[in-house]
């Protein structure tokens, strides 16, 4: 399948790109995460800690355990500060 | 009732002078804003950078004030929060709440800000004289969603 992910904040900059568009036979958040580590780099470095990472699937906010079947979008965060 | 995201600055007599125009049902009406401090943690902040998420941040801010909607009897509601480049003392945002009585505009606006401090997509950095610095979320921030936890839910 065809995901946008994308990120924001730190993680948007130690990934240096703000989105990319993958193709991927992810089935969990989490097996996108280990995906996307298993490139190496700034993106192993960027989900090194992933209790400093929140998810959000077509903009909602979920847990790593969730489905990717149906999902276009992924963006990946710190947690967030508003207010 | 209505959501705003934007770079622009506010103002909040003339917002809440709208909110309350050609009504006299309204018995209260509580407002909150947030401005940018010019020091946090020790290190002055010359200026803060507000990034958000387009398209989740509206759907997220409208969820938190229909929740609020749902669970106080509220006239009338308003979230304005701002992006992009701020400086100590500028507005960062605002909520307003209206009701007959007090106490459901306080708490409505209370659980409106404890909410969307930790479940609508902001993040602030602040640029300091060491540099640019992400704002961690605080675990108070989190602890204080706790108080609005509904028995059963």
């Amino acid at each position: 399948m065809t995901l946008d992910v994308l990120y924001f904040a730190w993680l948007r900059e130690r990934i240096g790109a703000p989105s990319e568009r993958i193709e991927t036979g992810a089935a969990t958040v989490a097996d996108l995460v280990a995906e996307l580590s298993a490139r190496g780099g700034p993106h192993a470095e960027a989900f090194a800690n992933l209790a400093a990472v929140r998810v959000a699937l077509d903009q909602e906010l979920a847990d790593f355990t969730a489905p990717l079947a149906g999902v276009r979008e992924v963006a990946f965060f710190p947690p967030m500060t508003g207010g | 009732m209505a959501v705003r995201v934007q770079r622009e600055d506010f103002d909040l007599g003339a917002e809440l002078a709208a909110l309350r125009a050609g009504r006299s049902d309204i018995g209260a009406l509580v407002s909150f804003t947030g401005l940018v401090r010019g020091a946090a943690g020790g290190a002055a902040i010359a200026a803060m950078e507000l990034e958000h998420y387009p398209g989740m941040t509206e759907r997220a801010l409208a969820a938190i004030e229909a929740e609020a909607r749902a669970r106080w009897p509220l006239q009338a509601s308003l979230i304005i929060h701002r992006y992009g480049a701020l400086t100590p003392g500028e507005q960062i945002m605002m909520v307003a709440t209206a009701s007959p009585h007090r106490q459901a505009a306080f708490e409505a606006a209370e659980f409106l800000m404890d909410y969307l401090k930790s479940r609508a997509p902001f993040w602030k950095k602040e640029a300091t004289p060491e540099g640019g610095r992400w704002v961690d979320a605080r675990d108070t921030d989190e602890a204080a969603l706790a108080r609005w936890a509904r028995p059963g839910a």
